[in-house]
């Protein structure tokens, strides 16, 4: 079956760049085919709705099954697994894959830290000597980034930093106890503090979306649409205007190519009822998520792309890479039998660590954040665990029966302070993602296969993170939980796209023989044809990357705009 | 305990019931044990395939009757009723660790195997099952392997146990409404965070800096839509 009508553009994936894009091009009049291999999602509707739900409205409390790895009221329909569409890894190395399968993507329960790249994070090679640098500078994308923040809206502040660059801010929620204390106990550390910086609306940007009613829950998705999720706050727009048709269910098996080597269309699977369907386009715009989106140009084999599209370099998939991740907790005596009041907040912290040792001597290049976490959270599945266990920690027994528990419970509630770091890594050749010859998915389509390891760099630079995170635990008066990861578990180095950060696989460069996109995410290779997603990164910063995908994808759909206008496509 | 839901007994006999005898866990050898029961069916945002789980998960049995009432006695010893918001038996929570264990595979065999190590160990010391000795026997079982510091191996095994059992009691109860109120939970509603109150603040000795008060939202503002100048600063 074919689509009757003739896209101006075709954009696959409605995560953070796929929704960027169908909303700018339909905003310039553009007619654009939206394909999305989940099924429609409106955190509003209330068979989808998860937010404002206690832990008894779910049979398992809330606990994580295969199908909400992150928890039975967690928004993502998807996560490590999905049936019928695996990937494999490459002997002795290691991957994670986290994959949503929805109308938004992963941005309807992602982190909403929203942090714009630095100067220093495009130049990376020239400081470091290591990878290499973006063909595109901070100036190139700052344009982008003010847009970004006045049309989705961020909480933060400006500080003046030099590599974490002022925005168009709205003003940060105050910081809760537990944030009080790991700000004293940074100060005393001499390690800086500020406001998160996070794309959640503490005030009103229109009159279509609410504004922050601090339920602490955006990872079950805003009702109010008060956080930035793709589908919320782009594409309901982007459909209202009429020039958008959302192919929902819908999966891409390849970009479909003339004669000349150009893109005619996408050739896709309707998942609903297993039938074959054919969309045209003057254009395709890429944005199924750095991995997926390797996967369809690596499928879409042709005469004139015997490799796959946008391959003659042989670079897609190549510069696989996520970030570095790190955690530790304490107790804090200070914060046992707490006096309870509601602070949910937002989701997530309200305060963080930029890397504040750029100009160190250090045995690692780059740097990470910190992420504060703490509080008294809704209990769900895994509340009182362990109920008493820090009675340890006061000479007193652990165990027991009865309503003396009930004291336990309550003593201990909102009494511990977690860090969690987040890191830059080096980008390499050799981690790459790539079509395993041998399997494929239910919908008979090539499987990746992922071949990843982590270098001396990542792995001291975990060990850093280690030593900083019991420093700041220990000044903010915690007793450290667990034992310290020593070498011979990577210092507690996460596994290669466990933080969901993975980018770099159809990277950017002026060079066609060493980068597959040139700086407007364009391939070399196919002029028609555009990547939307953090494909595109030459370097991941220790900043997380959606804010970027998102001024990434702006600048892509301004540039395909132009050369329409251009007659160039 | 009303989980906006009808408040029904479940009864089970383990042996012929006695004419008069109490209608609670834990007090005679072989006495009924009733817990409220907990609903099977739910909504609240799931796909079809989680649908499809969780009908499957109900129509499953995995625990025999005996088990349960096992299940439902250490429940009941860990948090029992005699406490204005309620006890583990009010919580349902027989039901709960019922469902949960089928739910989370690498449960179940700890949870069978622990019941059966309890029963061995009853039936060595006492006599009978654990359910069908007497409370002060089960007790003082309970009291040789509820603390995890002792170093015996032979309770090793029940200590485990003990702790899971504690553990999903625990959760079970206070992720139900009685649990919340228990605890005194007071999130999940819709508010405008405006920081932590005064009072609790002067308790911790701790104050906002003032500079980092300056920078956060006036919620007297909240519903004024954002304009900024052209140098980042917000004008509404
Ligand atoms: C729990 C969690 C927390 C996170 N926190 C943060 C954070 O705080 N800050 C931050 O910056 N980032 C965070 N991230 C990462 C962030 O979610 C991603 O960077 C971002 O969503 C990537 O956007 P994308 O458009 O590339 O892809 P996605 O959001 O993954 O969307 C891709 C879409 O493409 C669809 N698709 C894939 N293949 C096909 C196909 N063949 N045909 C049709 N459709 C297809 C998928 O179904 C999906 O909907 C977090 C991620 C997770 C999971
Ligand atoms: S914390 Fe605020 S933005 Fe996040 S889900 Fe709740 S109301 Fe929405």
């Amino acid at each position: 079956m074919s689509a009757a009508e003739q896209y101006d553009a075709i954009v696959v994936g409605s995560g953070a760049g796929g929704g960027m894009a169908t909303w700018r091009l339909a905003q310039a009049g553009l007619r654009v085919a939206l394909v999305e291999a989940g099924p429609w999602y409106d955190p509003a509707d209330d068979s989808q709705r998860t937010q404002f739900r206690y832990p008894w409205e779910s049979p398992r409390r809330g606990a994580s099954t295969r199908l909400r790895p992150f928890g039975d009221f967690n928004a993502c329909i998807g996560g490590w697994e999905l049936d019928g569409e695996p990937f494999t890894t490459a002997p002795d190395t290691q991957f994670m894959w986290w994959r949503a399968r929805m109308l938004g993507g992963r941005t309807n329960h992602w982190g909403r830290i929203s942090l714009r790249f630095g100067p220093l994070d495009f130049k990376r090679r020239d400081i470091d000597g290591l990878g290499d640098n973006w063909p595109i500078g901070y100036e190139d994308v700052k344009p982008y980034y003010d847009e970004v923040d006045k049309l989705i809206g961020v909480f933060g502040t400006n500080e003046g930093l030099p590599n974490d660059p002022d925005g168009f801010f709205l003003p940060p929620p105050k910081p809760r106890l537990h944030e009080l204390y790991y700000i004293r106990g940074a100060r005393a550390a001499g390690v800086p503090v500020y406001p998160a910086r996070k794309s959640i609306l503490t005030k009103r940007i229109n009159n279509d979306r609410g504004v922050c009613i601090y339920c602490r829950q955006c990872d079950r998705a805003c009702s109010l649409h008060a956080d930035f999720s793709s589908s919320t706050v782009l594409i309901y727009p982007a459909v209202a205007s009429g020039r958008v048709d959302v192919y929902t269910n819908t999966m891409v098996r390849k970009v479909d190519t003339g004669p000349d080597g150009s893109a005619t269309g996408v050739s896709c699977i309707d998942r609903g009822n297993r039938q074959e369907l054919r969309i045209n386009g003057r254009s395709v715009v890429l944005a199924a998520s750095a991995c997926s989106t390797a996967r369809i140009l690596l499928n879409s084999i042709s005469t004139q792309h015997d490799a796959g599209l946008g391959n003659s370099s042989g670079h897609v998939g190549r510069y696989l890479h996520d970030s570095t991740g790190a955690s530790r907790a304490a107790f804090l005596p200070d914060l046992m039998d707490r006096d309870i009041y509601n602070e949910d907040g937002v989701g997530g912290m309200h305060i963080y660590t930029p890397w504040w040792l750029e100009d160190a001597n250090l045995d690692f290049a780059r740097g990470y954040h910190l992420e504060i976490g703490g509080g008294m959270g809704m209990p769900s599945y895994g509340f009182g665990f362990a109920a008493n266990q820090y009675n340890e920690f006061l000479g007193q027994r652990v165990g027991g029966y009865g309503n003396g528990l009930r004291d336990d419970v309550k003593r201990f509630y909102g009494s511990r302070l977690s860090i969690a770091c987040r890191g830059e890594s080096v980008p390499q050749y050799g981690n790459y993602c790539e079509l395993d010859p041998d399997v494929v998915d239910e919908w008979g389509i090539p499987v990746l296969r992922f071949n990843y390891r982590w270098t001396d760099q990542e792995i001291n630079q975990a060990r850093h993170m280690q030593d900083t995170m019991e420093e700041l635990l220990e000044a903010s008066g915690g007793i450290l939980l667990g034992s310290k990861p020593g070498p011979e578990r990577q210092y507690g180095l996460t596994q290669p796209g466990e933080i969901i950060h993975e980018v770099g696989t159809t990277r950017m460069g002026d060079d066609p023989a060493t980068s597959v996109t040139n700086r407007f995410g364009q391939l070399h290779d196919a002029s028609n044809v555009f990547v939307a997603d953090a494909g595109t990164f030459v370097s991941q910063a220790d900043k997380n990357p959606t804010w970027t995908i998102l001024a990434l994808a702006w600048r892509t759909s301004d540039y395909i705009i132009e050369q329409m206008q251009q007659r160039n496509l | 305990m009303n989980m906006n839901r009808r408040e029904t007994l479940k009864s089970l006999l383990l042996a012929p019931l006695a004419a008069g005898a109490a209608a609670t866990a834990g007090c005679a050898p072989g006495a009924p044990v009733h817990w409220t029961e907990l609903p099977r069916e739910y909504s609240y945002g799931r796909t079809e395939a989680e649908q499809q789980r969780d009908r499957e998960l109900f129509a499953e049995s995995w625990f025999s009757e005996h088990e349960l009432v096992t299940i439902a006695v250490l429940c009941d010893i860990i948090l029992p009723s005699d406490h204005p918001n309620g006890g583990a038996l009010d919580a349902g929570l027989p039901d709960f660790v019922e469902f949960i264990v089928k739910d989370r595979e690498n449960l179940k065999l700890p949870v069978r195997g622990g019941i059966a190590w309890l029963d061995s160990y009853a039936v060595n010391e006492f006599g009978a099952d654990f359910v069908n000795i007497d409370e002060p026997q089960r007790l003082a079982i309970c009291d040789r392997i509820a603390w995890t510091d002792v170093e015996d191996p032979v309770l090793r095994p029940g200590i485990r146990f003990f702790s899971l059992m504690r553990d999903l009691t625990l959760t079970g109860y206070y992720t139900t409404e009685q649990g919340l109120l228990d605890l005194g939970y007071q999130g999940n509603v819709a508010n405008v965070w405006d920081g932590v109150p005064a009072e609790v603040l002067a308790r911790h000795g701790l104050q906002y800096e003032p500079e980092w008060l300056d920078k956060c939202v006036d919620q007297s503002r909240r519903d004024i839509i954002a304009t900024w100048d052209d140098d980042m600063n917000l004008t509404s």
